[in-house]
Order: C-alpha cells, then structure tokens, then sequence
C-alpha cells in the first residue's frame, strides 16, 4: 500500500485535462463550485468547453442533455447531494430516459463531508441513481481508480454517475495503468472466513477490519466495489461459497446503496439456502448525518475496525466473543 | 404545400390522433399548431433523409404533451408515414404519449416534464455557439409551464451566454389543467418578465402565420440576447367547442365530437 494521499476531486480535475486532449467535443459543466469539485482545471485549459451553469443544478443537468445530443460527451459535476438530490427528475427525464451522454460526476458524497452537516452529506445518491434505468453507478476507491473510472465513463456512450468524497485517500490503484470496466470488482486480499466488499473511501477500513481478524487466525477477504451497477454477480457468489459471511461497508444510507444492491444479489441468485451466509451492512443506519470532523462522525456512526469485528463476531461466531483479541 | 394548408392538415391529424387514441391533449397541441407550422414547414432546415444531420436546426417541444402537433408535422415532412399517427400513445408504437427521441425520427429531444425542454434547448444553443456551428435552436413552451422554477433558471442561462440563435415561443393560451392562469398561479406579465430576464421580446397573435414569419425574421436579425415570442394564443383553436375551455387540455373527444371537429376544420381557411 502506497503511504501517499490525494482527494479523488484532484484526481478528477487532472483526469478532465486528460479527456479534455483527447476528446476535443467533451464539455465540462459546473454549478458555481469549480474549485470544490476541482473542474477550474478543465476550465483553465479549455475555456470555451466549460459552463459555469450558476446555483442551478437542475437546469444544469438539463443543459448537460441538450449538449450531449449535439454529439458531445458531457461531465456535468455538483456536490452528491444537489446533482443527484436536487437534480434527480432531470437526471432521470432529461438525460437517462433518452440515454444521453452525460457523466454526472458528484463529489463531497457522505459523512465524509465532515463540518457542513446533514444538508451536505448525501447519504441516498447511490439508492437514487441506482434505480434509473440504464444509469451506470460508479462510486471509486481512490485517485487511480477515479481515472480510471472517468476515462471509462467518456468511452461509454451513455449516462454514468460517478461518486467522489472530499477527503484525501490512500493512493492504491495506479494512477496510469488501473483499468476500468463495467461490473468492475477488485479482491485486493484474500481469506475464507468473511468477505468484505467495500465501496468509496473505505480500502484503510477494510484492511485494519482484515487486520484484526489476521490476529485472531481468520483471514478476512477484501473487495473493492468500484461498480455499483451493475454489480459483479461472481464476487458475491464467491464471497457466499467461500466465506461465511458478507459485510459491506459504504459511506451511505444502509438502504439504496452496495448493500442494498449485494443483498438483493445474493437473493437473486438464490443459493444463500444452500450455503447461509451472513450480511452485516455498514453505512449509515436509515439516519441523516451531522457536523463534526470526519474522524469523529465516521466512529460515531459505527465506521471503526472494532465496531465492525464486533458485529462480524455476533453474528458468524458469538461464542468466540470472549476470546476475540482487539 | 401552403403553410395554411400544412397547418390544416396538421390540425386533421392531431385531432384524429388523440380520437384513435382515446388519449391526449387537443388543446394545448391545437393552440400552438400555428407556430409549428412555419418552422416545420418552412423556416426550419431539417429533412427526413438525415434526420441527424449535426447541422441541422433543433426544434424542442418544451410543452411535451403537445406530442400530437410535432408528430403531426413531421409525419407531414416525411419523417414517418402518415398512417403511423394511428399507433399514436398505442403499446408497441414508437409514437409515445410524449416525444421520445430515441426511436422518433426528426425529435431532437425527449420532453414530458414541464420546464425542462428549455434547458435542453439552452443545452443545444450554446454548444452550437461553442463549437461554431450555424444551426438555430427552435423551443415552444406554455404559459402554465412558466411556473416551473427551471423555466428561469434556462432564461438567465440564455441571456447570460448571450444565445441569440436560440429562439423561444410562449403560447400564450391562458390556460392550464386547472384552469385559468391567473387563477391557478400567475406567470404575467410575461413579456416583462423576459425583458427583465434579458431576452429580445416580441409579441404577436400566434395564429397570423405573417406575425409568426416576422418574428422569427426579427429573432434572426437579433445579435447577443435569446428572444421570446410571446404568442396570444386560443386554447383548442379551430375546434369551436375545444376553443377557450380548460376541460379539452386532456380529454380525447368521443365519435361525433370528433366528426364535427373535423368537419369544421375543413371549413375554416
Ligand atoms: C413538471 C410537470 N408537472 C406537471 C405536469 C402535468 N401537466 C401536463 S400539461 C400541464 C399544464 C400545462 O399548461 P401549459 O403550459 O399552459 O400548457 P397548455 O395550456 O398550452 O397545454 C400539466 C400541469 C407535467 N407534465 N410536468
């Protein structure tokens, strides 16, 4: 693991440069937040491809469709919760329903906000995006895997979502090389007794969770769900044949996200009867978030290595309780 | 064809779309048949042998529910034969109660939900600017649909990136579902309004098909600022019994109303 840090937006604003060379119809369109979301960079270096759409981010979402059908490529980017939130219907009606080319590209996603508080932490983008027909849902690990996540979306032709936090990340995936493509899934470590799938800004979290059970002689698998939707059936249906139980773990509401989408999965493929595996879904608890630094809120909201050990323990081996070392 | 007659015929088709149907909005799309008239027939350069043609001028149907007016006068160009307005809102057709873009030829954009097409349209104009092409962007809106917040926030848009090759019909018909609009919730005055939002505004009668020519000659002549045409509009126009009356906004008229409909039709103009 690389000790070097970057927030997946400085990745965004350098990978927009990059799409911005090679895609000479490619727009970038903001909402009167280009130096939180980072497109300034694409705006400096191509002025007359950016459009600065104003506190408007339904129009925005709109005007992104009207110039996808001129046969361009737009990335159209706002916060999570006013771009998926506020702008939902023209997301749906405007750029989905049609299949446009857009890229909705949402930063400041979840508790990971920090200070702002409820309002800004939206904790239900990937249930609303989720449910849209023919939306691909994206929610990247790391600066490499944001790249790699952005030129996928300007190779396909069609809507993407794409889900970026605020807070600098370890850098995993490499920035150059990582590839990306639909139903995406990394296993970046491998054990028999729980699956961990995780999504967003949690590869640390997984791993310390792995950690902690490697002490205690069980082997915690580790997967990187970078694709949301459509999700990769065959992690799941190995993490159920191999392991014992699944927990996931997302910066979201425990309903609507990845563990909405790997529940509904395992139920899908029908096979949880033969082989039971547990799910323990970590994200948000059907609450709304609060202010705070992102450190204090994401142990407040249950995000820490001993909470989840603790549940995996309840429910796969409750008479190891005692013994378990933290 | 003369545009008169274009419009006739339009207003025969639409009318037996939405009687086929059992389904549809004869009086918002009988109100602003007029104006789609001129652009389809003569103002607009768009043919069905290339229908996307990158060129091309757009034509958004801000107002979607008027579906039956644009099918109308795109069958009549030659996009899709005449006979496929029988599959008009029916399952298995492409003709969908509000245009769809994928599969219908000749629609630039998928409209239905109120205040949105104008912000495509906006879309569509300022790539045009951006990227140097010639084609104008064509949009129709209802006077009700001005009480969607989004209709101003595409206005500021427009005037800010300075579209002057956009170009935005208001059919001014008064009405909507529940009513009269002042009643329900009161855009006016509109022509003030888009002054103030920036816009180059005209007003006209928007069934004299010579106001409707000049003002989109005045809208062409206009550089650095959208404009709006402020059209006064009758709800139902050319169906005495739909004319001026809330209630044809959605009702599909019933055999002899649909005869005497057409009936009258034919004997106007
Ligand atoms: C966002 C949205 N809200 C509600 C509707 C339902 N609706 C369809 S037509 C209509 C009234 C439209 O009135 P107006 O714009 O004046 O159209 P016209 O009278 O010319 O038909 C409404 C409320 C809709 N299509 N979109």
């Amino acid at each position: 693991m690389a000790d070097n840090m970057k927030a997946q937006r400085d990745a965004y604003g350098e990978v927009l440069v990059e799409l911005g060379k090679k895609y000479p119809n490619m727009f970038v369109l903001d909402a009167d937040l280009t130096k939180s979301t980072k497109t300034v960079t694409f705006q400096k270096e191509f002025p007359k491809r950016h459009i600065n759409c104003g506190i408007a981010e339904g129009n925005m979402m709109a005007v992104a469709a009207g110039i996808s059908t001129c046969d361009n490529i737009v990335f159209a980017s706002s916060f999570a919760m006013f771009a998926a939130g506020r702008a939902y219907e023209q997301i749906r009606n405007s750029i989905c329903y049609p299949h446009n080319n857009v890229k909705v590209v949402a930063t400041h996603a979840g508790l990971t906000v920090g200070e702002d508080g409820a309002t800004h932490q939206c904790l239900e983008d990937l249930g609303l995006m989720r449910s849209i027909p023919g939306m691909v849902v994206l929610a990247p690990s790391d600066s490499g895997s944001t790249k790699a996540a952005c030129r996928f979306a300007a190779e396909y032709d069609g809507p993407v979502y794409i889900r970026l936090g605020r807070l600098p990340l370890p850098c995993v995936n490499d920035e150059e090389n990582y590839k990306f493509e639909l139903g995406q899934a990394d296993v970046v470590a491998d054990g028999d007794f729980a699956t961990v799938m995780f999504c967003g800004p949690f590869y640390s979290l997984a791993m310390e969770v792995r950690e902690l059970f490697a002490k205690n002689g069980l082997n915690i698998r580790v997967v990187d769900v970078p694709c949301i939707k459509p999700m990769n059936q065959e992690v799941v249906k190995n993490a159920i044949y191999d392991t014992k139980a699944i927990v996931t773990i997302e910066d979201h509401n425990i309903y609507g996200g990845l563990g909405s989408a790997v529940a509904e999965t395992i139920a899908e493929l029908n096979i949880s009867n033969r082989r039971p595996t547990e799910l323990i879904r970590i994200g948000a608890e059907d609450k709304f978030g609060k202010s705070g630094s992102p450190k204090e809120l994401l142990a407040a909201y249950g995000f820490t290595a001993e909470a989840i050990a603790k549940k995996i323990i309840a429910a796969v081996c409750p008479e190891f309780e005692g013994e378990f070392k933290f | 064809m003369e545009t008169k007659d274009f419009a006739k015929n339009m207003r025969k088709l639409i009318v037996e779309a939405i009687y086929n149907s059992g389904s549809g909005h004869p009086g918002g799309s009988l109100s602003c048949t007029d104006i789609v008239s001129v652009l389809f027939n003569e103002e607009m350069n768009k043919s069905p042998e290339c229908p996307k043609d990158p060129d091309r001028d757009r034509f958004v149907l801000s107002k979607g529910h008027a579906s039956a007016t644009l099918y109308a006068a795109l069958a009549l160009k030659g996009f899709f034969p005449t006979e496929e307005m029988k599959t008009f809102r029916k399952i298995g057709g492409r003709l969908e109660g509000h245009p769809d873009m994928k599969y219908i030829p000749g629609v630039d954009m998928s409209t239905g939900s109120l205040g949105q097409g104008i912000s495509t349209a906006c879309g569509m104009a300022v790539s045009g600017k951006r990227l140097n092409k010639d084609y104008r962007v064509y949009a129709v809106m209802g006077d009700g649909e001005l009480e969607e917040g989004q209709c101003w926030e595409a206005f500021m848009f427009a005037a800010h990136y300075k579209l002057d090759n956009l170009c935005v019909f208001i059919d001014f018909n008064g009405l909507q579902i529940d009513g009269e609009i002042t009643k329900v919730m009161s855009p006016l005055p509109i022509p003030e309004k888009m002054k103030a939002f920036g816009f180059n505004v005209i007003e006209i009668d928007g069934h004299n098909l010579d106001e409707i020519r000049a003002a989109l000659k005045n809208a062409k002549e206009t550089k650095g600022m959208p404009t709006a045409v402020v059209c006064h509009t009758v709800k139902g126009k050319g169906v005495s019994f739909m004319e001026n009356a809330a209630g044809w906004h959605g009702t599909a008229p019933n055999k002899e109303q649909y005869e005497q409909a057409i009936k009258e039709i034919e004997a106007n103009g």
